[in-house]
């Protein structure tokens, strides 16, 4: 039996950027909403919510970069270099809205000037991660083993699409986690939020999926030929399906379900962009194959990866146990 | 009109900016960690309260820096790929394991103690407590051990071979990797150097409040601690550095060429060039002042030994001297400096006047940062001195960058120099004022609410709502 290791590391790189998106995409979505939180309590709660937890969902970008460069060598530095720009204005975005989690509190007197850092940063990452996405499905320039286009190339009005479409789904996910962790006004407010957000998100996915099939690649015989689109039919559907009880879930005042929901709806949407670029890591020009690290560094590092990372996902999710319940201006409730 | 440098350059430059601002953090808790052990454990020894009163003290600085290695570390982790993305591809196979290593063994501990080892004294109990001091200690030494590993295997590589892709990979035994010649004696000689680094900054902070109040018992155990260490670390440090030094020249001789500044050869024992000016244009040294014969005994133990010099190094092998021969001279002169304020202290001590001699006082105060500098510029030279090769002899730093435009690398590198000074200028300022204030009796813990970032764990933050129960129960 040829246990295919690539596919396993491809899998595992997959899963650590799906649990970042969700896991940060909440916490960075808390900091797109922040300014719309009345300064004091509201806002206080609102961090609150993700203060113990937001370094943790950070582990998995680290993981996710870390592991690309140990396994796929080659995507990491072709990725890396041909979106440049968003990637650089992501990292600098993220050390901004890291350290306002710890400088709010110990430095009151600017407290609106970490506050706009943690709004601007938050923002500012989610719009570059959309944009990474948008840049990387349209597809960059290579020669050889080098990116071999320039350096505005990643700036399209598709990934600029793909980028506000980040940043509104990241909004969303954030105003159902606080349906989810707050009460009174500020869980009214949340939910209002989840309703304008949830209509734009839905709008963003629809565009994004529309235009998707009509960029270079071969998109269009992935979803839209017989008989594939009979394959990819239940993507559609089950979002639409998830929409629909999405709504009737905010109209219900239900807590828990608008948030998994709003999960399973970017699960889907992730399987979609699977099903749009597999087998390759660059669309179009290098597969998994193609960027894989060697076999025996495949190995090596598999047996580290394969005792740590599930002790870290158990602690995960202790903690988000431990973290279960409202939240208020003071934190957790025990 | 200026014509902008070239994007490689510019790529060197953001790196050697991100790489240095990010090692300051690191060099701090890798020593700081072992002290908060060291602390806690003479706590429990001893029973004594002033000991926990330092802990305390000293842990609120710790979360600070703690975090922001944290965040610098993420930038780091990327950059490889943005600025490196040839050397990302074809170093990939060997360093991108062992950096996987390091990800994944630190956020082990760190995410599985730092939380109790900040927090939850009062929740765990003092053994636990301990337990989980001393696996954040082991987190940040099994970091640098990793690190210091892929560092030393792009300065002296061994067991690789090359793949038809041009890749270097595994030739089939990782220890050989791992365990590369220069290895040892680097990890060695950087984390005494953080250890060091620490000393200094606790002796000044001792320093610093002795000057203000000689009577604090736990400025003066905090002085006294770190005084012990400097006498110590640092000559123990000056013997490492040297064992280091020979391992360079066996492997690396023209590293040790450019911070001997000897641009010529000497057949029969070579001159110790203290000071003087390199001119790499005339291949000499201006204005040097030298002890004959003297660095050959140093690196050969014989002074007549011969020491090849640069004249038998092409010119396009040969690291900038100038940068190499400074930078060296920074170091092992604050070493010295460092060793001379260890002996000092076992004199003051003997005398019995370590707690009263003001001199001796400013002067820790003027070295506080002396471990800071030390290291930035150790790094300075080893990673200099391997240009222009960014895998010695096997892959050029030309042959590695990314294929940028330098108006991207320059408008990067601008942002990044104004994101870093403001973001930890102003987390440098709240470290400060912590220093600044003089360590009391019956410390606080950190501040019980809001719950905050813990590094990375989630298990931090659990501990301050169970320990003010009375702050959060209301609602």
């Amino acid at each position: 039996m040829t246990l295919d290791l690539t596919i396993i590391w491809a899998c595992i790189i997959v899963f650590a950027v799906f649990v970042y998106v969700v896991m940060d995409g909440f916490d960075l979505g808390i900091g797109i909403l922040f300014p719309s939180f009345a300064v004091g309590h509201d806002r206080d709660t609102a961090m609150n919510s993700i203060a113990p937890l937001w370094d943790g969902n950070e582990t998995w970008l680290v993981l996710g970069g870390g592991g690309l460069l140990a396994a796929f060598p080659l995507a990491y530095g072709l990725i890396l270099s041909a979106l440049y720009a968003p990637i650089i204005a992501m990292l600098l975005a993220l050390i901004f809205r890291g350290v306002a989690f710890e400088f709010r509190w110990r430095d009151p007197a600017h407290r609106a000037f970490w506050d706009a850092a943690f709004t601007g940063g938050s923002f500012l990452a989610a719009l570059s991660q959309g944009v990474v996405l948008g840049a990387l499905l349209q597809g960059v320039s290579i020669s050889g083993r080098a990116y071999a286009g320039g350096w505005w190339d990643w700036l399209t009005p598709f990934s600029l699409l793909t980028g506000v479409g980040v940043v509104v789904a990241y909004a969303l996910i954030g105003s159902t986690w606080l349906i989810l962790k707050t009460e009174g006004a500020l869980q009214q407010q949340a939910v209002r939020h989840a309703w304008r957000l949830g209509a734009i998100t839905l709008l963003a996915v629809i565009v994004v999926s529309l235009v998707t099939p009509f960029l270079k690649g071969n998109y269009f015989d992935r979803w839209l030929t017989y008989p594939n689109i009979l394959l990819v039919a239940p993507i559609p559907i089950l979002v639409a399906m998830a929409s629909y009880a999405f709504a009737r879930s905010l109209k219900s005042g239900r807590e828990l379900a608008p948030f998994l929901l709003t999960l399973f709806v970017f699960f889907l949407c992730f399987i979609g962009i699977g099903i749009s670029v597999f087998p390759y890591v660059i669309p179009g020009a290098v597969t998994i194959w193609d960027a894989a690290t060697e076999p025996s560094s495949q190995v090596f590092m598999l047996f580290g990866t394969a005792i740590v990372v599930p002790l870290i996902l158990a602690y995960t999710g202790w903690a988000y146990w431990v973290f279960r319940g409202k939240v208020n201006a003071d934190g957790y409730h025990s | 009109m200026f014509v902008l440098p070239e994007a490689l350059l510019l790529a060197r430059l953001q790196f050697a900016f991100t790489v240095s601002f990010h090692f300051l953090f690191p060099a701090i808790t890798i020593g700081l960690a072992s002290y908060l052990a060291v602390l806690e454990g003479l706590w429990l020894k001893t029973g004594r309260e002033a000991y926990l009163d330092l802990f305390r003290y000293w842990v609120k600085i710790f979360a600070l820096v703690f975090s922001m290695g944290v965040v610098s570390g993420i930038v780091m982790s990327y950059q490889f790929g943005t600025n490196w993305a040839v050397f990302s591809d074809k170093a990939g196979p060997i360093i991108g394991p062992l950096m996987a290593y390091e990800v994944l063994t630190a956020f082990f501990l760190e995410a599985g103690f730092l939380g109790v080892m900040l927090f939850g004294m009062q929740r765990v109990g003092k053994r636990l407590h301990f337990t989980a001091t001393l696996m954040v200690a082991l987190g940040t030494f099994v970091s640098a051990f990793w690190i210091l590993s892929v560092n030393s295997w792009m300065q002296t590589p061994t067991g690789y071979a090359l793949n038809a892709n041009g890749q270097f990979i595994s030739a089939g035994s990782w220890l050989a990797i791992i365990f590369n010649p220069s290895f040892p004696y680097r990890l060695m000689h950087t984390v005494s150097a953080a250890y060091l680094t620490t000393a200094f900054l606790v002796g000044g902070v001792g320093a610093w409040h002795l000057l203000k109040d000689r009577e604090n018992p736990r400025s003066r155990i905090m002085f006294s601690m770190a005084m012990w260490m400097a006498a110590i670390f640092a000559p123990m440090q000056v013997v490492l550095g040297d064992m280091h030094g020979i391992n360079t020249l066996e492997h690396q001789p023209v590293k040790v060429m450019a911070m001997e500044g000897h641009y010529q050869s000497h057949a029969n024992g070579a001159p110790l060039i203290l000071f003087g000016i390199p001119n790499s244009a005339r291949n000499r040294v201006d204005y040097a002042i030298e002890i004959p014969k003297l660095s050959s005994l140093i690196l050969k133990h014989d002074i007549n030994a011969p020491l090849a010099g640069l004249d038998t190094i092409p010119k396009e092998n040969q690291p900038p001297v100038g940068i190499v021969f400074w930078s060296f001279r920074i170091m092992v002169g604050l070493g010295f400096l460092m060793a001379g304020l260890g002996l000092l202290s076992l004199y003051a001590r003997a005398r019995g006047k370590l707690y009263h001699w003001t001199g001796l006082h400013r002067f820790a105060l003027l070295m506080a940062p002396s471990g800071l500098i030390a290291v930035l510029a150790g790094w300075v030279t080893t990673e200099v001195g391997r240009q222009p090769w960014t895998i010695t002899g096997l892959l050029r730093t030309v042959d590695s960058a990314s294929p940028l435009a330098a108006p991207a690398v320059a408008a990067s590198l601008v942002a990044f120099v104004l994101v870093y000074f403001a973001v930890f200028g102003a987390g440098i300022v709240y470290i400060l004022k912590l220093m600044a204030k003089p360590p009391g009796a019956h410390e606080p813990e950190p501040p019980h609410i809001p719950v905050r970032t813990a590094g990375i764990t989630p298990a931090a933050a659990i501990m301050p709502a169970i320990a003010s129960p009375q702050g959060s129960h209301q609602s």
